[in-house]
C-alpha cells in the first residue's frame, strides 16, 4: 500500500477515534431513555412557566365580568386572547396590568368584512359604515356584546 | 411564536384564514441561506469533475479553484443552520447522537462524508506533492505547516504522484455522486413534507440539483473572473466559453424541470391550487417572476444563448459573462427564498396568508446570514494563498 494512502487511513483513524471518544463522553445522560432525544428534555418543556392562565383563574377574582360574559357571545372567547397572556398579571394583579384593548380596529380585527369568513360564523360589519367613526365599545360592551 | 405577544399584534400580519402555529414563520432568511450555500458547493465541485472526470481540457484553469471554493463554502454550510438553532451549542449532538429515524438527523452524515471524504480527500490527493515541494521552499512555521498538511510524507516519486492521480480521480467519480447526494438530500428535505404543497414533489431533490449546479458554476465564473483581475492576470476567454456553454445546457435543464414542476402543477389543479396561485401572484409576484424567472433565468438564458451563435469581442463577452454570472446567483438565491419562505407563507388551511418581513436594520437573522455569505469569500482567498493553483507544479503528461 502506497506510504500517503497508509497515512490518510491512520489520520481517519484518529479522527474515528475522537469521534468515538466524543460520543463517549458527551452523548447527554438521557439519550434515549425513551426514544431517540434526550428524556429529560421532557421535564425541561414541561417546566417552563405558561404564559396564558385559562378563564377560570380570571373569573376567580373578576367574577362580575365573568358572569356577565357568560350570558353574551363572547362567552367562548378566552378573556387573554383580547387582554394577552395573564401569568404574571395573576401574580401581582397591582404592578403586572393587563393589556386593555382600546378602539376600533381591535374588534375588526375578527369581525371586518372578509369574504373568506364564513358569516354565519362569525357576525362581520363594515367598520366604517356601522359606526360611523364611534369607537365599537361605546355600544358594545367587550364582554357582553349586546349589553 | 414569541415574535408576538398578543392576538392583535398577530392579527396584523394575516389574511384570511390561519392556523396559529402557521402565523411566525419558523424559518427565515438564515434557512434559505443555507440550501443556497450547500448548493454553491455541490455547484463548484460538480465543474470541477467535469473536467477530471469527462476530461473537458478547456475547464483545467478552474479546477483548483472550483474545489477550494467548494471547500470554503462547504466550512460555512452548517452555519446558518446552527445560529438558526434555539440551542446552537448542542449542534455537535446531533452527530454524537445518531439514528436513523429523522431525515434532518442524517445531514450532519451527509455532510461528514461530503467533507471529509470527498472534498478533504480530493483536494489533498491534488495538493500532496506540491505540498511536499512547497515545505522544502519555506522555512520556520510555514514549512512545519505544510509539513503537517502533508501527513508528512515527503515521496515525491514519480510512481507516488501517479498514485496520488489515480485515487483522486477514484475520489472524483464517488465524488458525483455524493455532491447529488449532498444536495438531493437538502432537496429531499423541503419535498418531503407531504403537508405543504409548496414543497411536497418528488422534483424537489432534483430541481434543487440543477439549481445548485446552476449557481455553483455562475459562482466560480464569477471568481474566477474576479480572482484574474485581481492578479492582473488575463482570463483564459476560451475556458469562460466553455464554462458558460455548461452554463448554458445546464441553466435550461434546470428551466426545464422547474416548467415542468409547474405545469404539472397547473394542470392537476388541486386543491392547493387556488392558494399557490394567489401566493405566486400576490407575496411572490417579485421574488417569483422579477427576480428568480426575469432576472435569473430569461436574461442570462438569452444572453447565453445568444453568444452560443454569435461571439462578440472578447471584452464585450466577459463583461457579459460577468453580468450573467451576478444574474443566476441572485436568481437562485430568490428560488431557494421563493421556496423556503413562499412555503410558509400561505395557510395550509388553504384559506390565508402570513407575512414576512426581512427586518433590515434590527434583524439579527439578516446579519447572520451576510456574514455567512462573505466568510467564505476570506476563507477562499485564504486558501488560495495557502494553496495557490498558479503555483502549482507542472501535472504529469498522459499516457
Ligand atoms: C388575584 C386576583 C386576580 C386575578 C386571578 C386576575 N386579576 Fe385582573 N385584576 C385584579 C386586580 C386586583 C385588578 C385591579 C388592579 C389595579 O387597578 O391596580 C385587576 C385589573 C385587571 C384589569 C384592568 C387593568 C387596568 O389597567 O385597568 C384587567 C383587564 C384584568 N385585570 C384582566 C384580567 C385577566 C384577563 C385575568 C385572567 C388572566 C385576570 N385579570 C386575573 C386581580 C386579579
Ligand atoms: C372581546 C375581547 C375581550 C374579552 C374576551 C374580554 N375582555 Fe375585558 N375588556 C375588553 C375591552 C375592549 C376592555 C376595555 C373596556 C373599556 O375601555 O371600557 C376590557 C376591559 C376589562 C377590564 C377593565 C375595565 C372594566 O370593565 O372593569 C377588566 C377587569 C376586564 N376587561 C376583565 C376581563 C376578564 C376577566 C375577561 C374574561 C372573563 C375579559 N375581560 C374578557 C375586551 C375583552
Ligand atoms: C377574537 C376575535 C374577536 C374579537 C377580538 C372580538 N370579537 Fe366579537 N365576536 C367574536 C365571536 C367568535 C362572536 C360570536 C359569534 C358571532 O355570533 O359572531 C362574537 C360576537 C360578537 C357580537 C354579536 C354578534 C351577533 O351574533 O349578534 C358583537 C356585537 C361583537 N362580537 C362585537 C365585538 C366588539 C365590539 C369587539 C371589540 C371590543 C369584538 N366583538 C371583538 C369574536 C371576536
Ligand atoms: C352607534 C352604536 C354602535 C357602534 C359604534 C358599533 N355598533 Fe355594532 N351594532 C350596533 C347595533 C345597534 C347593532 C344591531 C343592528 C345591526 O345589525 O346593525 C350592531 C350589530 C353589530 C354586529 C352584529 C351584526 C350582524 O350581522 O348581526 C357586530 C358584529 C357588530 N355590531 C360589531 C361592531 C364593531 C366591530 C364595531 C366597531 C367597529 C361596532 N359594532 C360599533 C351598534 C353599534
Amino acid at each position: 500500500m502506497p506510504l500517503q494512502v497508509k497515512r490518510l487511513l491512520l489520520a481517519f483513524a484518529v479522527f474515528i477515534g475522537i469521534m468515538l471518544g466524543l460520543k463517549y463522553f458527551l452523548t447527554p445522560d438521557s439519550w434515549r431513555e425513551y426514544g431517540p432525544y434526550r428524556g429529560k428534555a421532557l421535564i425541561e418543556i414541561a417546566d417552563k412557566v405558561p404564559k396564558y392562565v385559562d378563564m377560570e383563574t380570571c373569573i376567580m377574582c373578576h367574577d362580575s365580568i365573568g358572569e356577565l360574559k357568560i350570558q353574551g357571545l363572547h362567552k367562548s372567547i378566552q378573556c387573554e386572547i383580547c387582554h394577552g397572556p395573564g401569568y404574571l398579571h395573576v401574580d401581582e394583579p397591582e404592578i403586572n396590568k393587563m393589556k386593555l384593548p382600546a378602539g376600533s380596529e381591535f374588534c375588526i380585527q375578527c369581525h371586518a368584512r372578509n369574504a373568506a369568513r364564513p358569516d354565519k360564523i362569525i357576525k362581520q360589519v363594515d367598520a366604517a359604515e356601522h359606526s360611523e367613526g364611534e369607537n365599537c365599545i361605546s355600544c358594545h360592551n367587550p364582554h357582553e356584546p349586546w349589553l | 411564536m414569541d415574535k408576538f405577544e398578543t392576538l392583535y399584534e398577530a392579527l396584523a400580519n394575516l389574511d384570511g384564514f390561519i392556523y396559529p402555529n402557521e402565523i411566525a414563520l419558523n424559518w427565515d432568511l438564515l434557512i434559505v441561506m443555507y440550501p443556497y450555500i450547500t448548493g454553491l458547493v455541490a455547484g463548484a465541485f460538480i465543474l470541477a469533475s467535469l473536467n477530471r472526470v469527462f476530461d473537458i481540457k478547456a475547464l483545467r484553469p478552474t479546477y483548483e479553484i472550483s474545489l477550494l471554493t467548494a471547500l470554503a463554502f462547504m466550512l460555512v454550510a452548517t452555519m446558518p443552520l446552527i445560529s438558526h438553532l434555539g440551542q446552537p451549542f448542542r449542534f455537535y449532538e446531533m452527530l454524537i447522537t445518531p439514528h436513523l429515524t429523522s431525515a434532518m438527523a442524517i445531514f450532519g452524515f451527509v455532510y461528514l462524508w461530503y467533507l471529509m471524504v470527498v472534498l478533504l480527500l480530493e483536494i489533498w490527493f491534488d495538493y500532496r506533492y506540491d505540498m511536499v515541494i512547497w515545505s522544502g521552499e519555506k522555512k520556520g512555521f510555514m514549512r512545519f505547516v505544510y509539513r503537517a498538511l502533508t501527513l508528512w510524507v515527503l515521496d515525491t516519486s514519480p510512481e507516488s504522484r501517479k498514485t496520488d492521480e489515480k485515487i483522486g480521480y477514484f475520489i472524483t467519480v464517488v465524488g458525483i455522486p455524493s455532491a447529488f447526494l449532498l444536495h438531493g438530500y437538502v432537496g429531499f428535505i423541503f419535498g418531503s413534507i407531504k403537508a405543504n404543497p409548496w414543497w411536497s414533489t418528488v422534483m424537489m431533490p432534483v430541481i434543487f440539483l440543477f439549481s445548485a449546479m446552476v449557481s455553483g458554476i455562475a459562482l466560480v465564473m464569477f471568481i474566477y473572473m474576479a480572482v484574474n483581475y485581481l492578479r492582473r492576470q488575463k482570463t483564459d476567454i476560451f475556458c469562460l466559453d466553455t464554462i458558460a456553454k455548461y452554463l448554458f445546457y445546464i441553466l435550461i435543464i434546470d428551466f426545464t424541470l422547474e416548467s415542468l414542476d409547474q405545469i404539472h402543477r397547473i394542470y392537476e389543479a388541486d386543491e392547493s391550487f387556488d392558494i399557490l396561485k394567489l401566493l405566486v401572484r400576490g407575496k411572490l409576484f417579485f421574488t417569483f417572476f422579477i427576480m428568480q424567472i426575469g432576472i435569473g433565468t430569461i436574461i442570462p438564458l438569452s444572453v447565453l444563448g445568444f453568444l452560443q451563435f454569435k461571439k462578440p469581442r472578447e471584452r464585450i463577452r466577459k463583461i457579459l459573462y460577468l453580468i450573467v454570472s451576478i444574474c443566476v446567483l441572485v436568481g437562485i438565491f430568490y428560488m431557494r427564498w421563493n421556496v423556503v419562505i413562499g412555503g410558509q407563507l400561505f395557510s395550509k388551511s388553504f384559506y390565508g396568508f402570513t407575512s414576512y418581513k426581512v427586518d433590515l436594520i434590527g434583524g439579527i437573522d439578516v446579519w447572520l446570514s451576510v456574514l455567512w455569505f462573505v466568510i467564505p469569500f476570506f476563507i477562499l482567498a485564504f486558501l488560495l494563498w495557502l494553496l495557490p493553483p498558479w503555483k502549482k507544479a507542472e501535472e504529469l503528461p498522459h499516457e
